[in-house]
């Protein structure tokens, strides 16, 4: 943010008579006043890294200094053996890895489902008329609720958990995905059909390219809601998976390892937020 | 390959835009379309090039579209039309996607369109590291590039400033020279009709109908500023496009 005082434009700062002594008959000399700037944060380096810095700085301190006790908030210090002990033993990579296959295998069924249905909402006044009410009505729905249905349909291992992440992530996609389609520029498609493209090459070429950028964006969400139903399905019923462990954890009121789960998963959803980023970077250098 | 219009008439819901329209494209001449603003311009030329269908009348083919030609109709529109996420060459490729023609062929074509308008420096550029000007160089060469029977510009230089504008008058008119080709130009722009067009069609208000059609006989290498001939021709169009616009203009007050 910038300092509002800095960036008050100074108001009638009238050169003095004296300043202006040479030609006595002119008149006043304002200079204009400044109103425009603002409105284009910019990003500034280092600033994220410090706010996680105070605010972990804060609770080791407070905890060594016993502001705050070891039953409110355990010790970072802790939490990071913690977590480097889970990763000697091993058991870091037996949690994440059946964590991560469900996440992707789930994600990657709900978002190419979803991107193909939210092309046909938006290029097709059938699907549209059809589908949007009941997406509208699936929406709202938290998905949790269904596992037991999830459960009944597809079993009580992995399939559940990949149709409950899939249908997490259809949802918020097929949205996005249908808002870009919406709002490419339709003289494009006239372009395309102006020299001869067929409908599959004007959705390939054309409508997919220019609704990307919604669509990654829409995949910011999906992955996040991704990441809390794998969490939710895992407690729900799995030996392994960080939803297990933090659940484990968290009936033994340990705390430091639950915190340990906690920072596993906040990583994850920064490592995807991340990697979507430079995503956006590579494939949408296109833009202004 | 002529084109024939063929009593044309169009209403959107229970507006009429076009009435009665007939012309005759003759092949290797530029046909200019004016007219005042909402006289349905932009609509007819959607009907020929097939982008929308007129609810009388048809756009007839005289003859076959000579040989070698990969898309008769071809389009230049007024805000470009280039896919901002393809490079020059890949929005020139774009358009002979659909022909699938031999890899090589393909790179040969790119290349000459490419020299024809002299943009062979900018072939890996995007749209947006380019000026207008040499935008819309790049969606004439995209058009050119599928041998076109006839082009179909809709303003293709209003939304450029007019420096670049009579630069790249001089570019079309030299690529009629070296190669004639049929166009059918729609503009606002009075002077650029007298340059460009070998016959001038002047369209009436809303609902358009033709009002009369111009023909220029200076060869198109000879138009120069100031030549008498062309003021007066100018003047003309002038005279009876300033009625028209005028009405229209005072009709648009009254919605
Ligand atoms: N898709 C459409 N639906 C309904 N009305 C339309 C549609 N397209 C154009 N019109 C109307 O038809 C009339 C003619 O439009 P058109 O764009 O062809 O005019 P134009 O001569 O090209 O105008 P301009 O000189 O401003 O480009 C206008 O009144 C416009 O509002
Ligand atoms: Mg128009």
């Amino acid at each position: 943010m910038s300092d509002p005082e800095k960036n008050d434009p100074p108001i009638n700062r009238q050169i003095t008579p004296q300043s202006a002594a040479n030609t006595p008959s002119s008149p006043a000399m304002t200079p204009v006043r400044f109103r425009g700037g603002g409105f284009a944060p910019a990003p500034v380096r280092g600033v994220g890294i410090l706010v996680f810095v105070l605010l972990i700085g804060g609770a080791e301190w407070g905890t060594r200094a016993g502001f705050i006790t070891a039953l409110t908030l355990p010790r970072p210090s802790d939490v990071f053996a913690t977590l480097v002990e889970l990763y000697r033993s091993g058991l870091l990579a037996e949690h994440m890895i059946p964590s991560l296959t469900r996440l992707i295998v789930g994600s990657l069924m709900g978002i190419s489902i979803g991107v193909s249905v939210g092309v046909l909402i938006g290029l097709s006044s059938w699907f549209r008329a059809g589908l949007v009410p009941l997406v509208a009505a699936l929406f709202p729905i938290p998905k949790i609720a269904l596992l037991p249905l999830f459960v009944i349909w597809f079993g009580i291992d992995e399939g559940s958990k990949y149709a409950l992440i899939a249908f997490g992530t259809f949802t918020p996609t097929v949205v996005a995905t249908y808002g870009a389609v919406d709002n490419v520029d339709r003289t494009w498609v006239r372009m395309a059909q102006s020299f001869d493209h067929r409908w599959w090459s004007i959705v390939r070429g054309v409508i997919l390219p220019a609704a990307l950028p919604g669509i990654l964006s829409g995949l910011r969400i999906s992955l996040a809601i991704g990441i809390i139903l794998l969490v939710a399905a895992e407690m729900l019923g799995a030996e392994y998976g960080i939803g297990a462990y933090i659940l484990e954890a968290g009936s033994l009121y340990d705390l430091e390892r639950l915190f340990a789960g906690v920072v596993i998963l906040s990583a994850l959803g920064v490592t995807v937020s991340f990697a979507i980023g430079l995503i956006e970077r590579r494939v949408l250098r296109w833009r202004s | 390959m002529d084109l024939r219009l063929d009593g044309i008439h169009h209403s959107y819901g229970s507006t009429e835009v076009l009435s009665g329209i007939s012309l005759d494209i003759p092949a290797g001449q530029i046909v200019c379309l004016v007219g005042p603003s909402g006289c349905g311009k932009s609509t007819l030329l959607r009907f020929v090039g097939g982008l929308e269908q007129p609810t009388g009348g048809a756009v007839l083919q005289v003859g076959t579209p000579p040989a070698g030609c990969l898309n008769p109709l071809t389009y230049v529109f007024q805000d470009f039309a280039l896919l901002p996420w393809r490079s020059v060459r890949g929005n020139i490729a774009f358009a002979l996607a659909p022909h699938r023609l031999p890899r090589a062929e393909e790179e040969a074509i790119i290349t000459d369109v490419l020299a024809r308008t002299k943009l062979s420096d900018f072939a890996d550029a995007l749209p947006k590291q380019i000026s207008g000007g040499m935008k819309q160089r790049v969606a004439i060469a995209r058009a050119l590039a599928v041998r076109p029977a006839v082009m179909l510009m809709d303003e293709p230089l209003s939304a450029l400033d007019s420096q670049t504008r009579e630069l790249l008058m001089d570019d079309l008119v030299t690529l009629w020279t070296r190669a004639p080709f049929t166009a059918v130009y729609v503009t606002h722009n009075l002077s650029e009709a007298v340059r460009l067009g070998h016959k001038i069609v002047v369209l009436s208000r809303r609902p358009g109908k033709i009002r009369e059609v111009v023909d220029i006989d200076t060869p198109l290498s000879e138009r120069r500023h100031g030549d008498p001939a062309l003021e007066a021709a100018e003047a003309r169009l002038w005279g009876l496009m300033r009625d028209e616009a005028a009405a229209a203009d005072a009709e648009l007050l009254h919605v």
